[in-house]
């Protein structure tokens, strides 16, 4: 299903519609705030609000505004952050950069998907680890170009591209 | 601008990661309203960023979306319309929805099929009332006929054809006891329309007609009228006049005529 179908069921407020959502989107909406959160139960009380949130607010989105996934992706983060702010945890970014997205693999422990892990990470592997910082800083977490730059101590102006230059590697190995 | 460069720039990356500012985004947007191929680079980046994600979350438990859908039964109740994920009871619910679907219709169908069973019940029963009607009708005009013509005080004047219509004939049933005068036209021709027969008592010498009855309509009533009484009349004449009859026959009309 593409995002123009889904909102097509939501809007009709197709009664599947919800279960479409969570579908196509729970998975990399948990990928995101456990990597955040680092905490199984934690993460899936987030998740479960954001779902709430997404749900609630669907009547706000609107298309001209961006893509729906990054309006939840915004969604997911800033929940995630707000978590962790009320938990006590130093609000600041730097302590967010000392892990990334590939360190989560380490935290499954289920059988079924320690043999997942053992894919993604031969996967992820193959991505070079500036651009693991990169998408992780950025995708991940939120950072800001400015962010970024200082956290990576890479000139602001190549961000942006040394991101899409990272993106073109993930897609080609997506295609593989 | 130049779309490829455009794409490379980067820009597109950001706009998926919801890092741009309002005001960028907007940009992004009309640029891929108007270029295919800005568009489908979103879709592709959307792709690989949902993908990695996607692919390095651990393991969620299945109970998350149950909880999920509680926390918004209880918050929002009524609010949203939930199902109840991968159980088979929608399936049995379909299936029963489709079962008393089918159960419906046939009923429906049974009932449609009764209801113009009914109904052709219904017409020829009307039928067969409007029919026992008039038989009714014909019958108690037939013995009323009969009545008049077996009475003994009745008397039968014959009224012989004329020359307009030498095959034709006419009955006149005088009833002295009854004072009462009865004419069987069933022997004439059919009235042509806008014509009525007109029955007349004669007086003969002077001739003298008196206008006894016009006759309307000679199908409805079994060819038997009664007509006034006359008790000087030595004769009968009957003739075509136009419709309300004449005050004075029409001799050259004169269907049927006889003596008492």
């Amino acid at each position: 299903m593409t995002q123009e179908e889904l909102l097509e069921q939501i809007y009709k407020k197709d009664g599947k519609a919800f279960t479409a959502l969570y579908d196509m989107y729970s998975k990399s909406l948990y990928g995101v705030i456990f990597n955040l959160l680092k905490d199984k139960e934690e993460s899936e009380d987030v998740l479960q609000d954001v779902f709430v949130k997404i749900w609630k607010n669907i009547e706000s989105y609107n298309e001209g505004k961006g893509r729906f996934f990054t309006w939840i992706l915004n969604i997911a983060r800033n929940a995630s952050i707000d978590r962790l702010r009320s938990k006590g945890h130093n609000n600041s970014k730097k302590n967010l950069s000392a892990d990334n997205f590939v360190h989560i693999l380490d935290y499954n422990t289920t059988a079924t998907n320690k043999i997942d892990a053992i894919g993604i990470r031969e996967f992820i592997n193959k991505l070079k680890p500036k651009c693991i910082r990169l998408i992780d800083l950025l995708f991940f977490k939120g950072y800001t170009q400015q962010e970024a730059s200082d956290e990576l101590e890479i000139p602001l102006g190549t961000v942006k591209t040394q991101n899409r230059n990272c993106i073109g590697e993930l897609r080609t190995i997506l295609q593989e | 601008m130049d779309t490829t460069e455009y794409i490379t720039s980067g820009t597109l990356e950001f706009y998926v990661y919801g890092l741009l500012s309002e005001q960028e985004n907007v940009e992004v947007n009309e640029m891929a309203q108007k270029h295919e191929s800005v568009k489908a680079e979103i879709l592709s980046i959307e792709k690989a960023v949902i993908n990695l994600s996607h692919g390095i979350s651990p393991h969620l438990s299945a109970e998350n979306y149950e909880k999920i859908r509680q926390k918004l039964i209880e918050k929002h109740n009524g609010v949203v319309q939930m199902q109840p994920k991968r159980s088979m009871n929608p399936y049995i619910g379909w299936a029963a929805a489709v079962v008393l679907m089918f159960g419906l219709a046939f009923q429906y169908y049974k009932y449609n099929e009764v209801t113009k069973e009914v109904e052709a019940v219904n017409v020829q029963k009307s039928k067969f009332e409007q029919l026992l009607a008039s038989t009714e009708q014909k019958n108690a005009e037939a013995e009323k006929a009969l009545a008049i013509i077996r009475d003994n005080a009745s008397t039968t004047v014959a009224l012989a054809g004329q020359e307009i219509a030498p095959k034709a004939y006419a009955k006149v049933y005088v009833n002295k006891t009854k004072n009462e005068i009865y004419v069987d036209v069933s022997g004439l021709p059919k009235a042509p329309a806008g014509k009525v027969y007109q029955v007349w008592a004669l007086k003969l010498d002077p001739l003298t007609p008196t206008s006894i009855g016009v006759i309307g309509d000679a199908t409805t009533q079994n060819g038997i009228f009664k007509v006034e009484n006359n008790e000087t009349a030595q004769a009968f004449g009957i003739t075509l006049e136009p419709a309300g009859g004449s005050p004075t026959p029409t001799l050259e009309q004169l269907y049927a005529l006889g003596k008492v």
